[in-house]
């Protein structure tokens, strides 16, 4: 048993085709085709094809935690769809050997007129457990949520972090041999994300439990993993120790210094060296409260700038300009320079970011860089727990709900 | 003993029903909830499986009882238009369910697996209950109008399952279609409202020409509600064309299933 592997993924390949009008074929379009070339019909749509996995091959033992690392778009979601069964593979396969649970969300089902019980239930059988396996760690979960007297009211009327715990309790509960979280653990308050945190270190310690866990916090991965897989474009990039793997992770995407030499060789007036975060005295690329930020880019003049331009932008993973801006100097001498932005605060959603920074003279463009290493952010999560509604910016809060008067009373009057 | 599961590119259409039924709970699950939602939302409740039949009748019995001269199996046209009203609410509340079920879903599909054929199933086991609450109605409105029950009634029950075995072969197909082709909304209404006139709900089958009932019996509805109401006027045998009806659902259910199967393995990346 103890040779044996409880995961095992072969070749796996997923093809996804775009379609170039729509996705959503009408039956107009496929009659009107018929009716104007029949022969056409048996002629594929002009499509483009692309593979978001190719080739993924990687074997997991019993007990093992392993973590899946890599960009958004990296193909990491797509491999937790095929090992959960949501999506078929293209080609390759999948040897699964026990019983698996996915928790891709949290709450899944979850429906704002049932009660918490009910809530329970129906999201407890929609993850794979029986009714009767409910029944009897029901008590375990009410007290896991810590939800007291909302146990029979509707969801409606629950707090957005009751919610979230009970959706967690529920899932904490769950006895799969394999189970499979995405950044479900990216939610929530730093306490409540700690709490889950030790839930699941107690999950594989004690159990010996098989965990698949993608997350974009390597401060997570470290904690929990024994094992990475790192993911770019589709292709697995690195396998291994979890220490080794997030090194060179880290050493891809945070590496410091810009190598300089083709600046000099093709005789540039100006090089931006590197960009970071000044926090506490040292020189990060994570940016990880809501405190002031004060983030330092680092320039060499090699050559006397007249009227230098000096562009700013902060893009998402997925290039979207976040912001943008302009400073006009008078002119800089041969030197080294730091251009320091002391921000107020930076609401960003978790992710990966990277400033994208330029220099322009008179004469033209002198330096453009794409900012590596690119910025992580780690902050704590004010946002919807759904990616499709949690928008771009992350504003820390305080909420409360005030009710002025009783609108029947008011209403009638 | 560890269950192993292989996930690859299928290639056969085989549907696993072995599966279906370890999912057993899920859709009963899925049924609760739907219900429970359901009666949340309204007012009356309940109230409301009596009162959509009942409607009907009276519509029914206002308006087309004078002009129906023949024979309605020899019960009263009252009788007839409930028995009617009863399985066509329930046959077109279960297939515009099941039509819109994967839909209505996805949020769940692109989280979770299961086999998703319970989907379309759930969509027709809904309006089961309250096919079942319409039944007792039917009981009372027979007693009302002074019907002798025969023995035949006995059969009602499995005539009943009859009803919803034929609603899942049509909404199975709907469901499918209505996950690819964004028309299948828009023609839904309109092909329910073309489905009445074009089943014996009002007026008995004897109204349809003779030679036009050949094509007619094709309809899956009309020998099931001949065979419904055999069960209330207990004259005669079980009509043949109950029989027709169930082999026309065994062929389209076949059919769906596997159209079904086809149009699964994208699903997730479809909705």
């Amino acid at each position: 048993m103890s040779g044996e592997s409880i995961i095992e993924v072969v070749g796996v390949g997923k093809k996804y085709i775009k379609r170039n009008s729509q996705s959503y074929p009408t039956a107009r379009e496929q009659l009107m085709k018929l009716f104007r070339s029949p022969w056409k019909l048996l002629d594929s749509p002009r499509k483009e094809e692309f593979w978001a996995l190719k080739d993924i091959s990687f074997e997991v033992k019993p007990g093992e935690v392993v973590g899946i690392i890599g960009r958004n778009g990296s193909g990491k979601s797509t491999l937790l769809k095929i090992l959960s069964r949501i999506t078929e593979p293209t080609e390759g396969y999948v040897k699964l050997r026990g019983r698996v649970s996915s928790l891709l969300e949290v709450g899944t089902g979850f429906h704002p007129e049932l009660t918490g019980r009910e809530n329970i239930f129906f999201n407890g059988t929609i993850l794979g457990m029986s009714r009767k396996e409910i029944q009897s760690k029901f008590d375990a979960i009410v007290n896991f949520a810590d939800i007291g007297d909302f146990l029979d009211i509707p969801l409606k009327y629950y707090s957005n972090g009751m919610a979230m715990r009970l959706a967690f309790a529920v899932a904490a509960h769950l006895d799969p041999d394999i189970l499979i979280i995405d950044e479900v653990l990216a939610v929530g308050d730093l306490e409540f994300q700690n709490k889950c945190l030790n839930k699941a270190e107690e999950i594989s310690s004690n159990s010996g439990r098989t965990i698949l866990f993608v997350s974009h916090q390597m401060s997570q991965i470290r904690r929990l993993c024994h094992k990475v897989i790192w993911i770019d474009q589709g292709h697995i990039r690195a396998i291994g120790g979890t220490a080794e793997v997030i090194g060179e992770y880290e050493k891809f995407f945070l590496s410091t210094d810009r190598d300089l030499s083709s600046a000099q060789r093709l005789n540039q007036k100006a090089a931006f060296r590197q960009w970071y975060i000044q926090d506490s005295g040292q020189k990060v690329h994570v940016l990880s409260h809501f405190d002031s930020v004060k983030v330092v880019f680092a320039l060499e003049v090699y050559k006397l700038l007249h009227q230098p331009l000096i562009d700013i932008a902060l893009k998402n993973a997925a290039g979207q300009i976040l912001w943008g801006h302009r400073t006009q100097h008078s002119s800089l001498s041969i030197g080294s320079y730091e251009l320091e932005f002391l921000f107020a605060f930076l609401p960003l959603s978790r992710g990966m970011y990277s400033w994208h920074i330029s220099v322009y003279d008179l004469e033209g463009k002198v330096d453009v860089w794409e900012g590596l290493p690119m910025m992580q952010v780690e902050l704590p999560s004010y946002q919807h727990h759904s990616d499709q509604w949690s928008g771009i910016m992350n504003l820390p809060y305080k909420l409360e709900l005030r009710q002025l008067s009783e609108i029947d009373g008011y209403l009638l009057r | 003993m560890l269950e192993e599961i292989i996930i690859k590119p299928r290639q056969g259409l085989r549907i696993d029903l072995k599966e279906i039924w370890q999912y057993r709970e899920l859709l009963y699950s899925l049924v609760l909830r739907d219900i429970k939602i359901r009666y949340k939302h309204t007012a009356i409740g309940v109230g409301w499986v009596l009162l959509q039949p009942l409607a009907m009748m009276l519509l029914f019995t206002l308006f087309f009882g004078r002009f129906i001269k023949t024979s309605t199996n020899e019960m009263p046209y009252a009788v007839f238009a409930l028995s009617g009203a009863v399985v066509w609410a329930y046959f077109s509340n279960a297939i515009n369910n099941a039509a819109n079920s994967l839909q209505q879903y996805k949020y769940i599909i692109s989280k979770v697996y299961f086999p998703r054929l319970i989907l379309p199933i759930v969509g027709v086991s809904v309006g089961a209950i309250d096919f079942a609450i319409s039944l007792a109605l039917l009981m009372v409105i027979l007693l009302f109008y002074g019907v002798t029950l025969k023995l035949t009634l006995l059969a009602l029950p499995l005539v009943s399952i009859a009803v919803i075995f034929v609603s899942f072969s049509v909404g199975v197909w709907l469901s499918a279609l209505n996950a690819i082709y964004y028309d299948i909304r828009y023609i839904l209404p309109f092909l329910i409202q073309l489905w009445l006139f074009a089943s014996p709900v009002v007026y008995p089958v004897s109204v349809v020409p003779e030679k036009w009932q050949m094509y007619y019996y094709l309809n899956p509805l009309v020998g099931l509600l001949e065979g419904f109401r055999w069960c209330l006027s207990g004259v005669g045998a079980i009509p043949n064309s109950f029989w027709v009806s169930i082999g026309i659902a065994i062929l389209l259910s076949i059919g769906g299933v596997t159209y079904f199967r086809r149009v699964e393995s994208t699903l997730a990346d479809l909705l």
